[in-house]
């Protein structure tokens, strides 16, 4: 298993420990949320970013406040990235009036725009000109705040991709584009669906410097943001991102992934992020086995709270509702 | 403050012009808005005036640019987005309808999309199916879009005011036979808020509801009416969602008889829906059945009599008058 950091051999030791819960949170989220979605407390939809924690983790450490994202459908790890409450996030999953959206949107729709999270969406694709948009209004205030986008290589396909990137860069928005690339939309593989599966060349041919990165690798994602960011705020962007992984699971809890190859599951079950993470704080700090395991119970606990909270939360009435309308 | 006569799209201007001055939050992006000042010179002089950050010319890219302008309204800012044609703003419906129309929804009410799209749609002397539609209603249809649909100059600046200080999305749809129309309109600061209908001609004998470019021939046709002693109201409701009923109702109290006039397509439009609210609210108010004047079922044709012929004209709405004054309802068998 990769041991070594993407640069050098010392880190601050609160930037490791930053990532590290960072990733674990997500993990802890998705895989509890699994269990409350399987007792039939969640309903709808539930895209699982298990095996991507890298990615958000990585993105969102690197930026600063005022900074904006855009997500996706696959949008918890964003979400918690850019500093979400988790009981805010679970009351919403369970349809709670204490919810983010006060049950109005549920797991596909979480924003929290005072974060910078512009919300995530239920259409592939969308958040590309929505960041370019956030993008744009920095620039409209003379503010040097960056838009990251968090998209696929299933959204790569789609118009918004290059309409969204191209307007970015005639603009030299402080925009940087991060293509997950999990190898699937929905079920259908990368090859299946282009000619190029290097997608950063996209970018290139738009005139946006843009890269691949190892997206299982925290420090790979850090590193590349932290990076186009700096660059972007001096005037140079926008950039593009390709990070490259694997999600753990089918495209959502009801999708067992059958179609995911036992090898690409094993591959990339080895290079799993969070354990990554964890293995940067083992080996750059002087954290111990049991300190680290004293931060996952906190985690753990910090969930279980949430539900404690979620489930005791009332919801949005039908009178409401309907209030609510009468302004709509 | 004096009146002055201005055209429509001098008023639209002068309110872009005046709230970008007031609010640095305002800009606009479009093709061939900045230098060329915009295909109906809506936006000459903008550029020169408020620099290259406020006023973009994009790249043809109606799905990317609506969706800049959806992101930049949720990031805070105020954009406007010209698009050519309403035609073309179809290329974007993704984003006016999955993503500006229901974001103030899926966050529970904490989200706002103060984006504003102006567009122009309607027949204009042969330029064919993909540039001649009437397309509110799809607009309509969608809860959490305002459809604007001003019919004067002095509507269109109050109007487009108001728009740019309000925080929903709006479908800001002008009219291409308008652009270079005039009318007076004060020198001083005023807004029209959204859901005010304008009775643009009081009369007693028939409501003639009319949007858009639809109102200058129902006021030529009450004109014509008004020879003949028929005195008709002509009703402008300015803004279709939100839709005064209050006034349409009022004035149907009045004159017992309704005529309903638009250019788009009859079939699932406006009036239709319009026809629907007074029928279940008025019924009994009413001494005739309520006719509508609407576009034909077709795209528009590039034949100039075809074309005609395709969207209401004054004859067809002087005629509809007379029919609904002298519909007699037959007495109920006893």
């Amino acid at each position: 298993m990769p041991k070594k950091p993407s640069a050098g051999n010392t880190r601050p030791r609160a930037l490791l420990e930053k990532i590290y819960k960072t990733a674990k949170t997500i993990r802890v989220f998705e895989s509890e949320g699994i269990k409350l979605y399987r007792r039939g407390l969640i309903r709808g939809y539930f895209h699982p970013y298990l095996g991507q924690e890298a990615i958000a983790t990585g993105a969102c450490t690197a930026l600063k406040e005022g900074d904006y994202i855009a997500s996706t459908h696959r949008g918890h790890g964003h979400c918690i990235a850019q500093g979400a409450e988790i009981k805010k996030m679970v009351a919403e999953l369970l349809q709670k009036k204490t919810g983010y959206c006060k049950g109005y949107g549920g797991s596909m729709h979480i924003a929290d725009i005072a974060k910078g999270n512009l919300g995530a969406n239920g259409i592939v694709g969308a958040g590309t000109p929505l960041g370019v948009g956030a993008a744009l209004a920095s620039q409209i205030r003379g503010s040097d705040a960056v838009t990251v986008t968090f998209t696929s290589d299933g959204a790569s396909n789609n118009g918004t991709f290059l309409e969204g990137l191209n307007l970015a860069a005639i603009w030299n928005l402080n925009f940087i584009l991060v293509i997950e690339n999990n190898q699937y939309a929905v079920s259908t593989t990368i090859e299946e669906s282009t000619r190029e599966t290097e997608l950063y060349k996209r970018g290139e041919s738009l005139g946006v410097p843009s890269r691949r990165v190892d997206g299982n690798d925290p420090l790979a994602v850090y590193d590349a943001i932290e990076d186009c960011a700096k660059l972007c705020r001096e005037g140079k962007g926008p950039f593009l991102i390709e990070a490259v992984t694997y999600r753990h699971t089918g495209h959502h809890v009801n999708d067992p992934g059958s179609y995911m190859p036992d090898e690409k599951k094993k591959y990339y079950a080895e290079r799993d992020p969070v354990n990554r993470a964890r293995q940067y704080l083992l080996d750059m700090t002087d954290l111990t086995e049991a300190q680290i395991a004293a931060f996952d119970a906190e985690i753990e606990q910090e969930f279980a709270d949430a539900v404690t909270f979620a489930e005791a939360s009332g919801e949005v009435s039908v009178e409401e509702f309907k209030e609510f309308l009468e302004t709509y | 403050m004096a009146d002055r006569e201005i055209m429509y799209r001098d008023a639209l201007r002068e309110a872009i012009d005046e709230e970008m001055a007031a609010n640095a939050q305002v800009f606009i992006i479009g093709e061939g808005i900045a230098e060329r000042g915009g295909s109906y010179k809506v936006t000459e002089g903008l550029l020169a005036k408020y620099g290259k950050k406020r006023v973009r010319d994009t790249p043809i890219a109606e799905a990317g640019m609506i969706g800049v302008g959806v992101g930049a309204a949720i990031a805070g800012a105020r954009p406007i987005v010209e698009i050519l044609y309403v035609d073309f703003a179809m290329l974007g419906m993704e984003m006016i309808v999955n993503q500006a129309a229901k974001f103030r929804l899926m966050t529970g009410g904490t989200g706002r999309v103060p984006f504003i799209m102006r567009t122009q749609g309607g027949t204009g002397g042969g330029v064919a199916a993909q540039h001649s539609q009437s397309l509110e209603a799809l607009f309509y249809h969608i809860p959490g879009l305002k459809v604007v649909m001003p019919s004067t100059p002095y509507d269109a600046k109050g109007l487009l005011k108001y728009a740019l200080r309000q925080d929903d999305p709006v479908m800001f749809l002008e009219h291409k036979h308008l652009y270079m129309t005039k009318g007076m309109v004060p020198e001083g600061e005023y807004v029209i808020e959204f859901g005010k209908a304008d009775i643009k001609r009081e009369g007693s004998d028939v409501t003639l509801i009319a949007w858009s470019n639809m109102v200058p021939r129902a006021m030529a046709a009450a004109a014509e009416l008004a020879k003949d002693g028929i005195s008709v109201e002509v009703v402008d409701p300015r803004t279709l969602s939100p839709l005064d009923t209050g006034t349409i109702l009022a004035s149907v109290a009045k004159t017992k008889r309704v005529v309903i006039v638009q250019e788009a397509v009859r079939r699932g439009g406006v009036a239709s829906d319009i026809a629907s609210i007074i029928q279940e609210q008025a019924f009994y108010d009413l001494d005739a059945p309520i006719t509508i004047v609407a576009g034909l079922n077709t795209p528009i044709p590039f034949n100039l009599e075809l074309e005609k012929a395709s969207v209401p004209q004054v004859p067809d709405v002087v005629a509809a008058v007379r029919k609904v004054l002298h519909h007699d309802i037959p007495m109920a068998a006893e």
